[in-house]
C-alpha cells in the first residue's frame, strides 16, 4: 500500500516536471529569447503613469500554449511599433498565464488587478474568458478580446468586446461557404463534445446546414480523452460515403485526423474552422499531409498589404515562425484600442472606470481597418460583437492561400 | 492560567491535537478578516480571489485524509466527489434563486443537497469499489472520477415554470421564457450569482474537522482503524470491514461534495474537465505532503500549495518547474529523519505550549507566500 503510493507520487511527480519542462523549455528554444523577457524588458521604459497598463491572460504553458503566446507576442509587437512610433498613446503590456484553466485565469486577473491594470485583453481561450469577463464587468475594467470566441464572454456585459467572430457566426460562414461553393454533396463531422468552441460551431453548422439543404451524412464525437485516435470516426465517415469532413477543432486533433486519413487511405476533402491555423507550424506534423486543407479564418499571413508584409516580416524575424490569426488579433486589439483611446481622448492617469466609460462610448462608433477582416474595416455592435467578413483559406505547397 | 496548562497536558493527545487543529483554523480566519476588514486592500486581489478555493481544498484534503489516511484505502477518484457535489449543489442554489432569497441560507441548502448527492454515489460506488482493496481498489476509484467526468460532461439541465428538463449529448432542453439553464453540457455551469463567502468556507472547514475528528475518536473509528491496520484480525473479533470501510468512504464522499458546492459557487465558471484525474492527484499530493491521518497537517499543505503557484509567477514560465521542485525538496525534508528527531524535539521543550507550532507554521507559510 505504502509503496504504491510511493511509487505513484513518484511518476505524478515525474509527470508534472517533464510537462512542465516541456512546456517551460520550448519557448526559448524556438524563439532565442523568451517574450516575457522582452515584456519586461519594455516595460520599465515608461515611467509610471505615462502609460495605459494593459493586461491580458492567456494559455502561455500548457497544450493550447499556442494560441496564449501568439496573442502575447502579437499584442508586444504591436506595443513596441506604437513606442518606436512615438506619440501619447503608449501601452505598457503584461501577458499573464492561465494554462487554459478558468481559475487559473481567475488568479491571474487578479494578479493584473494587483499590478494596476487599468484596459484588459480579456483572455485568449473561451472557457477562462468567460470567467474572466465576468470580473472585467465588474471591475469596470474595459475589456477587448482577440480571440475568447464563445458569445458567452460578450454576453450580458457591456464593456466586453470580441477582435473575432463568435462561435456560432464561424458555423454559420462555413455551413453557406460550403454550399455556396459547392464544396461537398455529403458532409461528415467530427466535434470534440467536451469542449465549447467545438459544440458552438458544430450546433450552429448543424442548423444552418439543415436550413440550406446541405446534405450532413453523419456525425462523431471526440473528447480530451480520446484524441488519440480517430480511426472509429474515419471509418464511420468512411463507410457513409462523406466526401468532406468538417473540423470544428483545434489543430493538435486535426493533425492526428489528417494522418490517419492519409494512413487509411481515405481522401476526402477536410473543411476547418480557425482553431486549425497554426496546424502547419505544428511541431512533429508533416505539413504535406495538410495541402488542400480549407478553412475559414479572419487573417492571411500571405496576404501581400504593406501592413501584414511588415507584421509578419517583424513576427517571423523576433519568433522564427509564420503568425497566426491569433497574433494578428492581439495586434489589431492592440491598434484598435489605441485608436479608440485617441478617439476618445483618454490620458493615462485615467481611472479604469473612467476609460471604461469613455471606451464603451467610443467603440461602438468607431471602424477600424487593420490585419484581421478584409479592406472593408471592422465594426463592432454596443452588445461587443464583432463584425468582419472571414476569409477563405486552403493549404497549398505549405501556405495559406486565398480560395476566391 | 498554571491550571489550564495543567488541564491541557492532562488531556488525552487525540484530544490536544484536535483542539491545536482547530485552534489553528480559528486564528487563521480571525487574522485574515482583521487584515481584510482594517488594512486598506484587505489581503491583495490575488488572495481576496483565492481566499474561498483555498477553504475547499483543504475540505478536500481532509475529506481524502479521512479515506487515505485514516481507512488506509487509496481513492484516485475524489474530484469524482468535488464534481458531484459542485453541479448538483450549484444546479440546486440556481434552482432556488425565487424560493430562498437570503444567499447564506442558499448556500447552506445547497451545500447540504450537493453533500447528499455524494454521499449517495459514494455509498453507491462503495458496494463494489469497498470489496477490493489496496491496488485494484486505487484503480477502480480512478476509474469511476472518469466515469462522472465523462457522464457530467454530457448533462444537460434546465429549469423553467414547468420543471426541470434534462437531456443527454445534445442540448434538446426547449425552455420557457424566463428559463434558465443549470448545467450546459460541456460549456460546465455559468453561475448568475457567486454566493460563495469567506465565511462560509470557513464553517465548512471548521464542520469537516469536527466530524472526522469526533468519527476517528470514535468506536467507530477505532474499528475504521482496526480494520485498517490489519484486516484478518479486526474481522476475527466481529468487526465488518466493509462496513466500517463505507461509513469512512460515504463520509469523505459527503464532505467532497460539501467542498465542491462551496468552490462551484464560488466561480464564474466551471467545466466537468476540471475535475479530471490530475486535480485528484493534487488533492492526494496535499494529504501525503500533510502526513496521512494527520488532519492539520493536510490544512496547511492544502492552503500553502494552492497558493504556492500563482506566489511564484514571477518565475514566469518556469513556475510550474519551480513549484514541483520545491514539492520535491519540501517531500524530501519532511521526511528526513535528521530534521523528524529536530522537529519532534522542539515540540516537546515548548512542553503544554505544543499547539503554538503549528499555528505559527501555518501563518509564517501564508505570510510568505503573500
Amino acid at each position: 500500500m505504502k509503496k504504491l503510493l510511493a511509487m505513484l507520487m513518484a511518476v505524478a511527480m515525474c509527470f508534472t516536471l517533464l510537462t512542465a519542462c516541456g512546456n517551460s523549455s520550448d519557448t526559448p528554444a524556438e524563439t532565442g529569447s523568451a517574450p516575457a523577457e522582452t515584456g519586461d524588458n519594455t516595460g520599465e521604459t515608461p515611467a509610471d503613469g505615462t502609460a495605459f497598463k494593459l493586461g491580458g491572460t492567456g494559455p502561455l504553458t500548457g497544450g493550447a500554449s499556442i494560441y496564449g503566446l501568439a496573442a502575447q507576442r502579437g499584442a508586444q509587437i504591436a506595443v513596441d511599433e506604437i513606442r518606436e512610433a512615438g506619440g501619447d498613446i503608449q501601452f505598457d503590456l503584461r501577458y499573464e498565464d492561465d494554462v487554459h484553466v478558468a481559475e487559473t485565469a481567475v488568479n491571474a486577473y487578479n494578479t493584473l488587478k494587483g499590478w494596476g491594470m487599468q484596459i484588459s485583453l480579456g483572455s485568449v481561450t473561451s472557457t477562462p474568458g468567460i470567467a474572466t469577463s465576468a470580473l472585467n464587468y465588474e471591475d469596470r475594467i474595459f475589456a477587448l478580446t482577440p480571440s475568447a470566441s464563445s458569445p458567452d464572454v460578450i454576453e450580458g456585459k457591456d464593456n466586453v468586446y470580441q477582435m473575432c467572430f463568435s462561435d456560432p457566426n464561424q458555423g454559420l460562414a462555413s455551413a453557406q461557404y460550403i454550399y455556396e461553393q459547392g464544396l461537398g454533396e455529403s458532409v461528415y463531422i467530427i466535434w470534440k463534445n467536451d469542449d465549447i468552441y467545438s459544440t458552438g460551431i458544430k450546433d450552429q453548422f448543424m442548423a444552418e446546414a439543415e436550413a440550406l439543404g446541405l446534405n450532413v451524412v453523419g456525425d462523431s464525437t471526440f473528447t480530451e480523452d480520446t484524441q488519440n485516435d480517430f480511426t472509429v470516426q474515419l471509418t464511420d465517415a468512411q463507410q457513409k460515403g462523406a466526401d468532406l469532413i468538417f473540423l470544428p477543432m483545434y489543430y493538435q486533433p486535426a493533425s492526428l485526423i489528417l494522418t490517419q486519413a492519409d494512413q487509411m487511405g481515405y481522401e476526402p476533402k477536410f473543411f476547418g474552422v480557425d482553431g486549425m491555423d497554426g496546424i502547419l507550424t505544428m511541431e512533429g506534423f508533416d505539413a504535406t499531409l495538410a495541402e488542400g486543407v480549407m478553412l475559414l479564418t479572419p487573417f492571411n499571413a500571405d496576404a501581400t498589404d504593406e501592413a501584414t508584409v511588415a507584421f509578419v516580416t517583424k513576427y517571423q524575424d523576433l519568433y522564427g515562425e509564420t503568425p497566426n490569426q491569433f497574433a494578428a488579433d492581439a495586434y489589431d486589439c492592440v491598434y484598435a484600442l489605441k485608436q479608440a483611446l485617441e478617439t476618445a481622448g483618454c490620458t493615462p492617469d485615467m481611472s479604469n472606470e473612467e476609460l471604461c466609460n469613455a471606451l464603451m462610448e467610443v467603440f461602438p462608433t468607431i471602424t477600424f481597418t487593420g490585419l484581421t477582416g478584409d479592406g472593408q474595416g471592422i465594426t463592432w455592435d454596443s452588445t461587443g460583437a464583432v463584425s468582419k467578413a472571414p476569409k477563405g483559406m486552403v493549404i497549398e505547397n505549405g501556405a495559406y492561400v486565398g480560395m476566391d | 492560567m498554571s491550571n489550564m496548562g495543567k488541564r491541557l497536558t492532562g488531556m488525552k493527545r487525540s484530544t490536544r491535537t484536535s483542539m491545536a487543529t482547530y485552534g489553528m483554523v480559528i486564528l487563521a480566519y480571525i487574522v485574515i478578516q482583521l487584515i481584510r476588514g482594517l488594512r486598506d486592500g484587505g489581503v491583495g486581489p490575488l488572495l481576496e480571489g483565492q481566499l474561498i478555493p483555498i477553504c475547499a481544498y483543504v475540505t478536500m484534503a481532509l475529506a481524502l485524509n479521512l479515506v487515505v489516511g485514516i481507512s488506509g484505502e487509496l481513492s484516485l477518484g475524489h474530484a469524482g466527489f468535488m464534481s458531484i457535489g459542485a453541479f448538483a449543489g450549484c444546479s440546486m442554489a440556481m434552482g432556488l434563486e425565487s424560493v430562498i432569497p437570503a444567499a447564506p441560507l442558499r448556500l447552506a441548502a445547497a451545500m447540504v443537497f450537493g453533500a447528499a448527492v455524494a454521499a449517495v454515489l459514494g455509498f453507491l460506488i462503495g458496494i463494489p469499489v469497498l470489496r477490493l482493496n489496496g491496488d485494484y481498489l486505487a484503480i477502480v476509484t480512478l476509474a469511476f472520477g472518469e466515469i462522472i467526468k465523462g457522464v457530467v460532461t454530457n448533462i444537460y439541465l434546465g429549469l423553467d415554470s414547468a420543471g426541470l428538463h434534462f437531456s443527454f449529448l445534445t442540448n434538446g432542453n426547449e425552455l420557457l421564457d424566463g428559463g434558465k439553464e443549470l448545467i450546459k453540457g460541456p460549456v460546465g455551469v455559468m453561475n448568475s450569482e457567486r454566493i460563495s463567502t469567506f465565511t462560509a468556507g470557513f464553517i465548512l472547514v471548521m464542520i469537516a474537522l469536527i466530524v472526522i475528528f469526533n468519527l476517528v475518536n470514535s468506536r467507530t473509528g477505532r474499528a475504521i482503524m482496526a480494520a485498517r491496520d490489519n484486516r484478518i484480525a479486526a474481522e476475527s473479533v466481529g468487526i465488518s470491514v466493509t462496513k466500517y470501510k463505507m461509513i469512512a468512504f460515504a463520509t469523505s464522499a459527503a464532505l467532497a461534495g460539501a467542498a465542491g458546492t462551496l468552490y462551484g459557487c464560488s466561480q464564474v465558471t466551471f467545466v466537468a474537465t476540471k475535475f479530471d484525474f490530475n486535480t485528484s492527484i493534487l488533492i492526494l499530493v496535499f494529504v501525503v505532503l500533510g502526513g496521512l491521518g494527520n488532519m492539520w497537517g493536510s490544512v496547511i499543505a492544502a492552503a500553502a500549495l494552492t497558493i504556492l503557484p500563482e506566489a511564484l509567477r514571477q518565475f514566469q514560465d518556469y513556475r510550474m518547474l519551480v513549484y514541483a521542485i520545491v514539492l520535491i525538496l519540501v517531500m524530501l525534508a519532511t521526511n528526513n529523519p535528521t530534521l523528524q528527531s529536530f522537529f519532534a524535539r522542539l515540540f516537546r521543550r515548548g512542553g503544554d505550549d505544543d499547539d503554538a507550532a503549528p499555528r505559527k507554521g501555518k501563518l509564517s507559510r501564508k505570510e510568505a507566500a503573500r
